[in-house]
């Protein structure tokens, strides 16, 4: 097992490294130069030199990479080219906001769509199943854009249920936080349901529910006590991939919301070119990424007794 | 040999070519072949607006924030300069269409090769096949397309440049599994028995099993790609100029707060049938063509 854990993490280092250049390369050699867009073009020679050096510009590409790999390897980020602020700080403030965004609606969501998907599987084949395919496919059909807009109209706009958008620390964000939850969960149902029917359904042509209806138990035994605990193995493991994602929030809803998490920290990163704090940001996600993959079949060796980790 | 090949008897419903089993199958499905005539009329006005045979949408038909009436121009309502909301539409649905389409030219021909050499060849070429695709999957995808189209300038092409090198990913990784996996059967092990090139091999006789993939892939391509314009505008990193269906609804988020709701659930409306009739196609193109289910 220590053996199999140490193998993965090692090679998941080729994987943040080509991570770590495809994003330098993104951003470093192609793109306006960032002292000319902080200083402005009434900047003397001088004072654009000295910045350039402040940032480490003034340096051969490769030494700048290298700098940006030990910067990753340390944890030690260097700052904001905006506010001057160390990008730990941004980032660890920000991870707290986009988690109280994501996290709620993650946690409702697996149980609200597991309990749909079930009463699906229950119901093969009737026409509450067809009419339930019908009703999810069309909820993947509409925009992400058209729910915030319409939700937060008549929510928040016309009936006055909800803040139309903002954002206070601690508990006080709660008021804030609800719609954007309400709709996060909302869009999900859709796309999940429609995976965990197929999971369902594929679980009851087992053999294992075969010898259940022999022995004569009765759909719902087989159901919640046969089916549900199988399936629950593929369902976890495809859930916790998912969350490191939760740790840079939902971009658009942080848009909208005027919610200041990762997600929107990076997007005003974007426009205003601020290349620590994306790249930086990036390889970070990407590193989380590869350790919740490794945490996903080390939980799928645990849970499924048949699986070698090897 | 081939003389029992020819006399097996021909007992299941099913036999026969690829295409021609899976047109059998489609056309018990009236509904799913309704899903892929609509596709086909959206593609037919993306092709007329090319051809410049779509209605000018930037003049006037009427006042300004007009509701829906009966009059063609006039039928999903006007917006604040008193164009008509329909010809808008229409100009954003050669758009969407265009960067689908595009989008999938890109990404499927690169899925499909890559998928194949890897699945085959494995060694190197494997390894940098896997460490590519496993590289842009870490990164979540709209972080990476934003950071190509912010890169390559904004406006059309560089949307599809993004969303196509992002794309390929999932269809690589599903056909590498499934030539690996045919690679070792006994059809493979004859062909290279009988003196077949790689090439022959790959192109001749895996191919087509596997090319199911690729045909579902790309209605999901074009439904993902259409869904991503309209997020990518909204955030101001995709297309900048009025003839989308992204920069539509960003404009819709300002009018419906006034009461305006007409320009919105046009654009909404033209999208959700798409995007519906695309979900369904994929479904039944998967049910039609791929050999596990038969």
């Amino acid at each position: 097992m220590i053996a199999y854990i140490a193998r993965r993490l090692l090679q998941s280092i080729p994987i943040v490294f080509g991570v770590a250049l495809l994003v330098f390369l993104l951003f470093s050699t192609v793109g306006e130069d960032p002292v000319r867009a902080a200083l402005g073009s009434h900047a003397t020679q001088e004072s654009i030199d000295d910045l350039r050096q402040r940032w480490g510009l003034d340096q051969p590409l490769p030494v700048q990479f290298a700098d940006f790999l030990r910067q990753i390897a340390t944890l030690d980020l260097g700052e904001s080219y905006n506010s001057g602020e160390r990008l730990t700080k941004i980032f660890r403030r920000g991870a707290m906001v986009s988690l109280s965004l994501t996290v709620p609606p993650f946690i409702i969501g697996i149980l609200v769509n597991i309990s749909i998907a079930l009463l699906i599987a229950y119901f093969r084949g009737s026409w509450f199943d067809h009419l339930a395919t019908v009703v999810f496919v069309g909820s993947m059909s509409v925009s992400y854009l058209v729910y915030i807009i319409t939700f937060q109209y008549v929510f928040a706009f016309q009936l006055d249920w909800f803040p139309i958008s903002g954002y206070e620390r601690g508990p006080a964000s709660l008021p804030y936080l609800v719609l954007p939850w309400i709709i996060i969960v909302v869009v999900s149902a859709g796309p999940d349901i429609r995976v965990l029917r197929t999971v369902f359904l594929e679980e009851t042509r087992a053999d294992y529910v075969r010898t259940a209806h022999a022995k004569g138990a009765s759909e719902r035994v087989i159901l919640f006590r046969h089916i549900l605990r199988n399936a629950m193995i593929p369902i976890l493991t495809q859930w916790v991939t998912s969350v490191p994602f939760l740790l840079l929030g939902a971009f658009l809803m942080e848009r909208f919301f005027s919610i200041p998490g990762l997600g929107d920290t990076l997007i005003n990163a974007i426009h205003t070119g601020d290349r620590p704090i994306l790249m930086s940001l990036t390889v970070l996600i990407a590193i989380a990424y590869s350790l919740f993959n490794l945490l996903t079949d080390v939980l799928y060796a645990y849970a499924d007794p048949r699986v070698k980790l090897s | 040999m081939s003389a029992s090949a020819t006399e097996r008897p021909n007992t299941r419903p099913d036999e026969g070519s690829l295409g021609r089993r899976a047109f059998r199958i489609l056309r018990r499905n009236p509904f799913a072949l309704g899903c892929l005539g609509v596709v086909i009329v959206y593609a037919l006005v993306a092709v007329a607006g090319h051809l410049g045979w779509l209605p000018e949408f930037q003049e006037r038909v009427g006042g300004s924030y007009e509701p829906p009436s009966w009059d063609l121009p006039r039928i999903l309502g006007t917006d604040i300069f008193g164009r008509s909301v329909l010809y808008k539409v229409l100009v954003g649905t050669r758009t969407a269409m265009t960067i689908g389409f595009v989008v999938a030219a890109i990404s499927i021909p690169i899925g499909l090769g890559l998928g194949a050499v890897a699945g085959y060849y494995r060694g190197v070429v494997d390894v940098v096949v896997v460490w590519l695709y496993s590289v842009i999957t870490s990164i979540p995808s709209i972080l990476l397309i934003i950071g190509i189209s912010h890169v390559l300038g904004k406006g059309l092409l560089s949307v599809c440049l993004a969303l196509g090198f992002v794309g390929w990913v999932g269809l690589c990784r599903l056909v590498r599994g499934e030539v690996m996996k045919q690679k070792s059967r006994e059809y493979v092990l004859a062909a290279r028995l009988i003196g077949a090139s790689d090439a022959r091999i790959i192109f001749r006789h895996i191919l087509p099993n596997v090319i199911h993939l690729p045909i579902v892939t790309a209605s999901l391509a074009i439904l993902g790609a259409i869904k991503s314009e309209v997020i990518l505008t909204f955030l101001g990193v995709g297309i900048q100029d009025g003839d989308s269906w992204g920069t539509m609804i960003q404009d819709a988020t300002g009018e419906l707060a006034q009461g305006i709701w007409w320009p919105l659930a046009g654009v909404t409306v033209a999208m959700f049938v798409i995007i519906y009739a695309l979900n369904v196609s994929g479904d039944a193109l998967r049910d039609a063509l791929d050999p596990k289910l038969r």
